[in-house]
């Protein structure tokens, strides 16, 4: 084991655990920049990370929107914002191909890397888990506060690229060289990426550690909430698998800047001229480094989304969730498989039929735990007394979308399908149903499920349905064609939307029925944003547990004053006793010290 | 808000916070370092012609030399701390700090003879992969004498206070500096001896 470096007897214990009054002040002393701006409360960095996460969300949902028009209505002038995108990138309002190409790339990084993972990990892990550990922050405040404003940097320098020379990165969000060396943009997305991996190493490592250290009085590993196990598993993977990007991203950026050739093959011809690079490199290795990171994003992206849907399932059926052990078990099994299966990618790539073979095996493997974890949730439905409140509409329908995802994701982890289906629609369609209505719904289900805790107040009841039910039907207007078009063979990534293909005519009219989706749903968003305004001001207040939940969050005030808990929390009992037979109430919180009947 | 176990390990988990946080942090850089490395293995395995000899064994083993010199002292210096023996630990840690920077003068001259010779990143992968490398580990270098300065410097007033959490942050300073020598000694023996 680690070397213990403190022996107890040579510490005298007048220098115990307390930090010297005036190192970190209460929080009523601090002046307002150091209370709302840099704050090292893990409640406010963790408010911080969710607002800006959800304004990237919507930042990339506007560029995609964009090009849903660029796709239906190929060369026609985009209404509304097409005058002042500027005459280097849509010339009368009419995209040209160069500025379709940074959107695509932009599209991605700013859902994956500045929405999604900031909100779940960021924003989510940082407010909750302390609370549902009965902790009174994170392990290390200022590393928190760190890893928020590297985050906030690193978007800026991504948004900032869009008005650079040339442009933003436009060689996809995978970023495959030699295109990605060449092309221009390139360099501040490299930069961009090392501020946002190095706050993801501060943000893991305080997870990691608060989760081990600062667990309360009585909670033993299995009596965590399975939120915490999921953020916990998320934060090894961010860990362990984003190095490897981040030495990537210096290869790339030495082959931009210095000229090298890690990734740029011998004899390169660029627009019928060679290229003067030296030579010798593997564009190959790229794509392996960047799946090794980005195959694992993928359960970064959805194992919070998981833990969110276990809590507000057990919450609304009223029972305690069928297989605990057996979630936690697969959850484990995620985090570990995650790093084998990443060459699935690239089948395409002729890395050779042994590797295919592997990779193949691995993917089959480790569609086993996360089928497990799919039933469990939808067990512990069975025999419930379920509330249809809003934050359960989203977790119930986040189980057959994720399904959806997780099940047609089976035809492209085999290679011979994944031959006719790679790079087509049908990719799209998969992925986004894991991460869309996968996903981003479980968001929306902790933003209303939380949302009580955070601001004393409860969301409306009508938003959420108008909300709830508009997201769902676009979505799957939105992404259930891609599957046909995918099907019948229409590759991504087609400025016109693939028009002057002889295949793809019969698929064209899709084009327009998704971006009329895509539209709509854009305006099922607007009750949502009203009414995160509206009720945190005018919102019923609500006392500290309105779902009769049973975890240690619920303990705290809503909201929850800095150091989270009046006094301190002790866990009796596992995470989720409802309906103890013969207790008087249908819900045993956890730091509720009655005795078991 | 009081944060407990930094400077106390929780009797659980055998850690302080502080700790284990390094030592996660050393678990990311081994990744760090290992796609670089792997990199290297596999642009070497690959190329048909790799050239060898341009490389400065001399100047590379005088370093490795210092390095593990800083090592002793290091180590030296943290445990002089646990003891309480102030003075000792001082001096054992400014020699630490004064290694790491023959350590970097040893290297940029290293560099600037390269250079001298046109020997740039471009030329050729054996090339780019040494200035990527060394470099890479050189930052670290930096790193870490950045931090020691810092416990020398303004750092230094925290043992006043708090000498628990002192103590703690030198020997977590030195665990890290323990890695960075191990690091070297790879990039020795792979990149220059190979």
């Amino acid at each position: 084991m680690a070397a213990v470096f403190i022996d107890r007897a040579l510490v005298p214990s007048s220098t115990g655990d307390e930090l010297p009054t005036g190192d970190v002040p209460h929080m009523t002393q601090l002046p307002f920049w150091r209370r709302y701006v840099f704050s090292q409360d893990h409640k406010v960095v963790g408010i911080q990370y969710t607002l800006t996460g959800f304004l990237f969300m919507l930042l990339g949902f506007i560029v995609m929107m964009v090009i849903r028009w660029q796709l239906a209505y190929p060369a026609q002038p985009i209404p509304l914002i097409g005058g002042f995108l500027g005459v280097a990138n849509a010339p009368g309002g009419i995209m040209l191909p160069e500025f379709y190409n940074q959107l695509g790339a932009m599209h991605g990084t700013i859902m994956v890397f500045l929405g999604v993972v900031p909100v779940a990990v960021g924003g989510f892990g940082n407010y909750l888990v302390p609370l549902q550990i009965g902790a009174g922050d994170m392990a290390f405040p200022k590393l928190n506060m760190a890893s928020y404003w590297l985050y906030f940097c690193g978007g800026l320098l991504m948004l900032a690229s869009f008005f650079a020379p040339g442009g933003a990165a436009q060689s996809g969000w995978t970023s495959y060289p030699p295109l990605a060396v060449i092309a221009p943009g390139q360099t501040i997305w490299l930069v961009g990426m090392v501020f946002l991996i190095t706050s993801s190493l501060l943000g893991s490592v305080n997870t990691i550690v608060t989760v081990v250290q600062l667990r309360a009085r009585g909670l033993g590993w299995m009596r965590l909430p399975f939120f915490v196990w999921a953020q916990f598993v998320t934060a090894f993977l961010l860990l362990l698998a984003f190095p490897p990007l981040e030495a990537a991203a210096s290869m790339q950026l030495m082959d931009r800047l210095a000229n090298t050739s890690f990734f740029m093959p011998s004899g390169l011809v660029f627009s019928g001229q060679k290229l003067t690079v030296a030579g010798g490199g593997n564009p190959l290795l790229w794509q392996h480094l960047f799946w090794f990171l980005a195959h694992p994003e993928v359960y970064v992206l959805i194992l919070p989304a998981m833990g969110i849907v276990a809590e507000v399932i057990t919450n609304n059926t009223r029972k305690p969730l069928w297989g605990y052990r057996a979630l936690v078990v697969s959850a484990l099994c995620i985090g570990f498989m995650s790093l084998t299966v990443w060459a699935h990618h690239m089948f395409m790539t002729g890395m050779g039929t042994t590797m295919s073979t592997f990779f193949q095996v691995t993917t089959m493997l480790i569609s086993i735990p996360s089928v497990v974890i799919l039933a469990v949730l939808i067990l512990s439905l069975w025999g419930g007394s379920i509330r249809f409140t809003i934050p359960m509409l989203f977790a119930l329908a986040f189980l057959p979308m994720f399904g959806i995802g997780g099940l047609t994701g089976l035809p492209l982890g085999l290679a011979p399908t994944d031959l006719h289906l790679h790079d087509t629609y049908y990719v799209i369609g998969h992925f986004h149903y894991v991460v869309a209505p996968g996903t981003i719904f479980a968001l929306f289900a902790g933003v209303y499920y939380w949302f009580p805790k955070v601001t004393g107040r409860a969301l409306s009841n009508r938003l959420g349905q108008l909300h709830f039910w508009g997201s769902l039907i676009c979505m799957n207007i939105m992404f259930m064609p891609m599957f046909i078009q995918g099907l019948g063979g229409m590759n991504r990534r087609m400025y016109d939307g693939g028009l002057q293909y002889a295949h793809n005519q019969p698929l064209l009219k899709w084009n327009l029925v998704i971006g009329m989706a895509a539209w709509t749903l854009g305006l099922f968003q607007l009750p949502f944003i009203v009414n995160l305004f509206s009720s945190s001001r005018r919102g019923t207040l609500v006392d500290r547990n309105p779902w009769q939940a049973t975890t240690l969050e619920w303990l705290a005030p809503s909201p929850p004053g800095h150091g989270n808990f009046e006094s301190e929390p002790v866990a009796y009992r596992g995470p989720y006793e409802y309906s103890v037979p013969e207790s008087d109430t249908d819900f045993t919180p956890q730091f509720s010290r009655e005795a078991r009947p | 808000m009081e944060i407990p176990y930094s400077v106390r390990v929780r009797p659980d988990t055998g850690f302080t916070n502080g700790q284990l946080a390094t030592w996660l942090f050393l678990a990311s850089e081994a990744m760090l370092f290992g796609g670089v490395f792997s990199s290297y293995v596999i642009l070497r395995a690959g190329a048909e012609h790799w050239p060898t000899g341009t490389l400065n064994i001399w100047t590379a083993s005088v370093n490795t030399v210092v390095l593990m010199a800083s090592s002793v002292t290091m180590s030296r210096a943290s445990m002089s701390l646990k003891q309480g023996r102030w003075a000792v630990y001082r001096r054992f840690f400014v020699a630490t700090a004064i290694l790491a920077v023959v350590f970097l003068g040893i290297k940029s001259f290293e560099y600037a003879e390269h250079l001298s010779r046109g020997e740039y990143p471009s030329v050729n992968n054996a090339l780019a992969v040494y200035y990527t490398l060394t470099g890479l580990h050189a930052l670290h270098i930096v790193g870490g004498l950045i931090v020691m300065l810092y416990l020398l410097g303004p750092g230094a007033r925290l043992h006043g206070t708090n000498p628990g959490l002192f103590t703690n942050r030198v020997a977590n300073t030195g665990l890290y500096w323990q890695f960075v020598d191990i690091v070297w000694l790879c990039v020795f023996v792979m990149l220059y001896l190979l």
